[in-house]
Order: C-alpha cells, then sequence, then structure tokens
C-alpha cells in the first residue's frame, strides 16, 4: 500500500509535468487551431537557455530561470507565432503541423551542433531528499513539482476565468467570428496564448531537466507523451489536457512498477487506442462540429 | 639546354618535396562511433579519447614515420547505421578500424570489418561479441565474461549479500550483462529477488525503483549505459533507497558521477578502467584529457585512447603496415606499459580478442572514484 501511495504521488508528479506541456497543445488548438509538434523541444530550449546563462555569467538558477521565461515568451511565443503560425497557417492545419515537426528537428539539431549532444546535468529546483509523512517516504523534488505545476495551472485558470483579458481569450478561443464582433482583439489574444505556453513550458523545463537531463533530444518522449495526455484529457480543453496528464503520468508508473517497466508506453499508448475508439473528443473534451 | 634541364628536375623535385605525401605518408585509421542518440555520451568520450591519442602520437612522429589520418562518422547509436557506414568507410581502406562503443552496433558491423580484413578495436562489453570466432575483432575494454565474475563474487563475499535487485538496460550490452551476473551471482548463491528491464534512452526510473524497494533485496545491481545510470541514481535517492547500491563500470563512470551529483554517493563495484587507479601512467592521461577537454574522462575516453596505442604497439612490433599480419599478432599478444606507455597498464589479448589486465574495485567519494582494491588479471590468478 505504501509503494502504491508512493507510486500514486510520484506518478501525479510527472503527471502534472506532462499537464503543463498538454495544456499547451490544448491553449493553441483552440485559439488557432495549430498542433504544435514541436511542443517537447519548447521544454527542451528553455533548459539549454538556463544552462548557457549560468555557465556563461555564473548566474543564481532562479536568474537564470526568470531570464529564460522571458526569451522563451519572445522566441517561442511572439516570433513562433508571427515567423510560422502566421505565415503558414494559411495552407492549412496539416501544413503548419508537418512545419512544427520541421522545427522540431530543427530545434535539436541547432541545440546538438550549437551546445552539445551530450547530456548534461541540471541544477534541481527542490531538494532531491525524501521526507517521511505519516510513515510514507515522498520525494521533496516530487512534491515541488506538484506544488510548482498547481500554481502554474492555477494562476492560468484564474488568468483565465477572472481577468478580461483571460475572458476575451476564451471568448476568442469559443467562437472567433463573434469575438470580433464584439470588438475583442482576437489576434493579439492568440498572441497572449503562444506567451502563455511558452512560459508552460519553461516551468515545465525547470521540473523535469533536473531528473531527465538536459540533452538536445530530451523533449522527444516528453513531447509525445504530453501529446498523449491531451488526446486522451480532450484536445479542446485546457482541464482535460490537465486531467490527461495526470492520469498518464500515474497509470504509466502503476503500469511500470506492476505489469513491467517493458510495457509502460505500450500501455498508455493501449490507453491512447482505447480513447480514440470510444470516446474520441477525449475523457473530459466535448464534440465539436466544423464545416468541411 | 642543361640549364633547362637542371631546372625542370629542380621544379618537379621541389612540387614533390611541398607535397603533404612526399617524405610525410600517412595512415588511414576510421572511427565509427556514437556521437549522437542514447550514446553521445559513451561515444564522444571515446571519440575524444581517441583524439587525444592521436594527436601525441602525431606530435612524436606517427607510426613507422606516418603520421595519421582519422575520419569520424555517427552512428547516431543506431545499428543499421553503424553497418552501413562501416560499409562506406571501409570502401575506402583504412588501416584500422575503431568503434562503435554499443555492442548491439559492434554486432552488425563487425561483420563487415571481418569480410574486408580490416583489423578492428571496439568499446563493446557484450559477452558473444568475441565468441563468433571473427579473428578481426579485438576488445578495448573486459568482456562481461570477465567482469561479471568480479563483481558478483565480491556482492557474495565482500558485500556478503543474499538477494539482490536487478536494473537491467533491455539491449545487448544489458541483456548480456544482466545474463552473465546472473548466473555468477547464482553461482555464489545470492538469490535474485527483482529482475527489472529498463528501455534504453528511459526518462523515468520511477516505477523501477519501487520494484527494487518492493523486492526487500540486500542491495541493488544496476547495469545500464551512462546517461539511464545517471537517472536511475537520481530516482533511487529522490525515492530514498537505502541498501547498497552496486554495478559493474558503467554506473560508477565520471561523465555518470557528473550527471548524477550527489545521487551517485556511495555506489561501488568493479571497474576494468577509472582514471583514479593508483596507476601513474593512467593518472598523467587523467591531466591530459582534462587539459584537452576541459572535462574529465571516463573508461570510455580511456577506451579510445588505449585502442590507438594499441595500433602504434603492434605495428611498430610488426615493422610494417600490414593488416592481415596485424590481426595475426593481436592472438596471444602481450604488452608492456613500460614499453608502451601508451597502453597505460600492462595488457594480454587471448586468441578470441579478448583483454586482460588489472581491474579495481571502487566506490564513488565526494564525486569520485576511489579504488578500495586492486584485482589483478584473471591470467595471473
Amino acid at each position: 500500500m505504501i509503494d502504491f501511495v508512493q507510486l500514486v504521488v510520484s506518478g501525479l508528479a510527472t503527471g502534472a509535468i506532462y499537464a503543463l506541456v498538454a495544456i499547451g497543445f490544448a491553449l493553441l488548438w483552440q485559439t488557432s487551431n495549430a498542433v504544435n509538434f514541436a511542443q517537447g523541444e519548447f521544454v527542451m530550449l528553455p533548459a539549454f537557455v538556463v544552462l548557457a546563462l549560468i555557465k556563461a555569467f555564473d548566474l543564481p538558477l532562479w536568474l537564470a530561470a526568470a531570464i529564460a521565461l522571458v526569451v522563451a515568451v519572445v522566441i517561442m511565443g511572439g516570433l513562433f507565432k508571427r515567423a510560422i503560425v502566421d505565415a503558414i497557417l494559411p495552407q492549412g492545419a496539416m501544413t503548419l503541423a508537418i512545419a512544427t515537426i520541421g522545427l522540431a528537428v530543427a530545434m535539436k539539431n541547432g541545440v546538438r551542433a550549437g551546445y552539445s549532444a551530450e547530456a548534461h546535468p541540471f541544477p534541481a529546483l527542490f531538494p532531491v531528499e525524501p521526507i517521511r509523512i505519516l510513515g510514507v517516504g515522498f520525494s521533496l523534488a516530487d512534491i515541488g513539482a506538484l506544488v510548482l505545476a498547481g500554481v502554474a495551472i492555477g494562476g492560468l485558470s484564474l488568468f483565465l476565468a477572472h481577468t478580461l483579458a483571460g475572458r476575451q481569450m476564451q471568448a476568442a478561443a469559443q467562437n472567433r467570428d463573434a469575438a470580433l464582433s464584439l470588438g475583442i482583439d482576437v489576434d493579439r489574444m492568440a498572441l497572449y496564448t503562444f506567451g502563455i505556453n511558452a512560459a508552460l513550458a519553461t516551468v515545465a523545463a525547470l521540473l523535469v531537466t533536473p531528473s531527465y537531463l538536459a540533452k538536445f533530444d530530451m523533449g522527444e518522449s516528453l513531447g509525445l507523451y504530453a501529446f498523449y495526455a491531451a488526446i486522451i484529457g480532450g484536445f479542446n480543453r485546457v482541464l482535460g489536457a490537465l486531467w490527461g496528464g495526470l492520469i498518464v503520468g500515474v497509470l504509466s508508473n502503476l503500469a511500470g512498477a506492476y505489469l513491467s517497466a517493458s510495457y509502460k508506453d505500450g500501455f498508455v499508448l493501449a490507453l491512447l487506442i482505447v480513447v480514440i475508439l470510444f470516446r474520441p473528443e477525449g475523457l473530459f473534451g466535448s464534440s465539436e462540429e466544423r464545416k468541411v | 639546354m642543361n640549364i633547362v634541364r637542371i631546372a625542370t628536375v629542380a621544379l618537379a623535385f621541389a612540387t614533390l618535396a611541398s607535397a603533404p605525401s612526399f617524405g610525410q605518408q600517412t595512415v588511414r585509421l576510421t572511427n565509427v562511433c556514437e556521437l549522437s542518440g542514447p550514446g553521445t555520451t559513451a561515444g564522444t568520450l571515446w571519440r575524444n579519447g581517441v583524439n587525444l591519442a592521436i594527436k601525441e602520437i602525431n606530435a612524436q612522429g606517427g607510426i613507422l614515420g606516418r603520421k595519421i589520418e582519422i575520419t569520424t562518422v555517427d552512428t547516431q547509436t543506431k545499428p543499421d547505421v553503424a553497418k552501413s557506414l562501416a560499409e562506406k568507410m571501409l570502401d575506402e581502406k583504412p588501416y584500422v578500424m575503431l568503434g562503435p562503443v554499443f555492442s548491439g552496433s559492434v554486432k552488425v558491423n563487425m561483420v563487415v570489418a571481418e569480410q574486408a580484413g580490416i583489423p578492428q578495436f571496439m568499446g563493446g562489453e557484450a559477452a558473444d561479441l568475441t565468441l563468433q570466432g571473427n579473428p578481426f575483432l579485438f576488445r578495448t575494454a573486459f568482456s562481461q565474461a570477465t567482469g561479471m565474475p568480479k563483481v558478483a563474487a565480491w556482492i557474495a563475499n565482500g558485500l556478503k549479500a543474499k538477494t539482490i535487485a536487478l536494473v537491467w538496460i533491455n539491449n545487448d550490452f544489458g541483456k548480456g550483462g544482466r545474463d552473465a551476473v546472473k548466473r555468477e551471482l547464482a553461482a555464489r548463491g545470492v538469490n535474485v529477488v527483482a529482475d527489472i528491464s529498463t528501455e534504453p534512452a528511459a526518462a523515468d526510473y520511477a516505477a523501477a525503483v519501487v520494484r527494487a524497494k518492493q523486492s526487500g533485496a540486500d542491495a541493488l545491481f544496476a547495469y545500464l549505459t551512462e546517461e539511464e545510470s545517471a537517472r536511475l541514481l537520481i530516482e533511487l535517492r529522490k525515492q530514498g533507497y537505502d541498501k547498497p547500491i552496486v554495478g559493474e563500470t558503467t554506473i560508477m563512470g565520471q561523465k555518470v558521477i557528473e550527471l548524477a551529483g550527489g545521487a551517485a554517493e556511495g555506489v561501488r563495484g568493479h571497474v576494468g578502467l577509472t582514471v583514479d587507479a593508483p596507476v601513474p601512467l593512467i593518472q598523467a592521461f587523467a591531466k591530459r584529457y582534462l587539459d584537452e577537454y576541459k572535462s574529465a574522462s571516463d573508461h570510455n575516453g580511456m577506451k579510445g585512447y588505449t585502442a590507438v596505442y594499441f595500433v602504434k604497439a603492434v605495428t611498430e612490433k610488426l615493422g610494417k603496415f600490414d593488416p592481415k599480419a596485424f590481426a595475426a599478432a593481436m592472438k596471444g599478444l602481450k604488452l608492456s606499459a613500460k614499453d608502451h606507455p601508451g597502453i597505460l597498464m600492462d595488457v594480454s589479448f587471448d586468441d578470441k580478442g579478448d583483454i586482460d589486465r588489472e581491474s579495481f574495485l571502487v566506490e564513488v567519494k565526494n564525486g569520485k572514484q576511489t579504488v578500495i582494491e586492486v584485482l589483478p588479471p584473471l591470467g595471473k590468478k
């Protein structure tokens, strides 16, 4: 039982990181009909920006992370939207999806050639040592990851629900034409969304890299798991992506422990297939009608 | 007329003399190793070791007066790429092929080198590589069949563990190691109570660690490649694993210590090569490597470095560049570090291409390997 609780907590921590990335998938899809297959690389890049800043200027982690956050919002938010999404999306969502696959390859190889192909240690945001609560040992890093991811997601929810910009973003996501007729600057709202996605990816980078190590291809499995999470939870709802991330994190941990570590990926893929077959809109998503 | 002739001949000699091939012949080596993918760490250190040795040898005049030329290519840690690259590189008729480091890649491209009749020094440790009768294949590190008995004996007699949890990587390297250590542990009465396979390039080891903890084993034996070893150690630390962590070579490697940081403290096991060995030649190598690359070498750097010096030593012994004679001369060869300092330690090769030399029991303390005991070569036991 103790092991089960540890597995669930550890899975929730990993799942919360998947959720941060999966929410990015959902946000971009809702506001721009864009599927960004470079989401995993959007996590990898801030990790290397942090490392480079620490190495070059001997900055403390918090300052390097803050600068990386700004850099990510500008490059992976603003620049990505203006230079890639706005330019390619008129050609169709599929064209953009393929372009983001190319972007992912370019980002990986850029970091590999420009920084290093090797794995690098990454400073931990939270202490690695475990603590015992009611006789059960928990990792402080896991608890810290859960709390920080919860704060990031909670902050996003509050922003969306209780600020004018947040409501305008929701309106733009729900009905672009109606939002336009109400005078909402839909393009600006979309830009905000891309910025938020970049910020969430940076938070995910800070949480996951101490365990995964900083490497140019570290985003591959992370992006894939987040994509599964977004589909399982519901691609068109932020809440769905959140639950999808947590479900994937916990179930893959349980499958790894009670079935076999080799079947972890297979178990998540099987779940993905079942969801697509029986509830294609995702466990928490809603059906959408589209003109074709 | 004579003046014109003399001037023409002089010009011809001058042109020839200025060409790099005149009076400065080269010997071509090829290095097929892992510079991207899961084997990046091992392959990069191997390549660095190779390049450092070549730099030193060329600075001293090369081999039999010829400078070494090296072409390095990246297998991407994919066996199919390793094979096609070997085919491509061997078309250029190198004198010797170096690499790969990963056993899975060696397994498929060693056939190509054998068919071409080119000697191959590789970094793979899977036991079956040298059991296939390939006369051109030579190790730079112990086979698992050599290393595992040593570590199993220490687990049973030194650590006095009765039960053990195995965590291994599901590739040729990991499977070979797991089979070898399981057999050796069973022979010494140590019971494997958890047999946990993990996937190459896996990032999350939470489930594997929980399974190891559930098993209640006296100790954990880990056999994974470098990055995976570091991630496992970090997860073990996160979950507060408090039993002894034991391994063979990789998990105590310098790169793993660098990646895992404090999580590597206290890990113990057997290593065939370590830059922290109490051997002056190795310590001098470690310093040169650090000066050259600004990072520490591990056993892979030493494997690559010694591979090139093996080529030099054997060629100088032969007195000629003849790949087939080279392979024949390797059988039963004994080399002394006193005569050939670049090989770092006295070594011997058997008729299968397996290597034998002293090895070490180590513990990670303060971010370094600390040698607990020096073990003699198997041939001296």
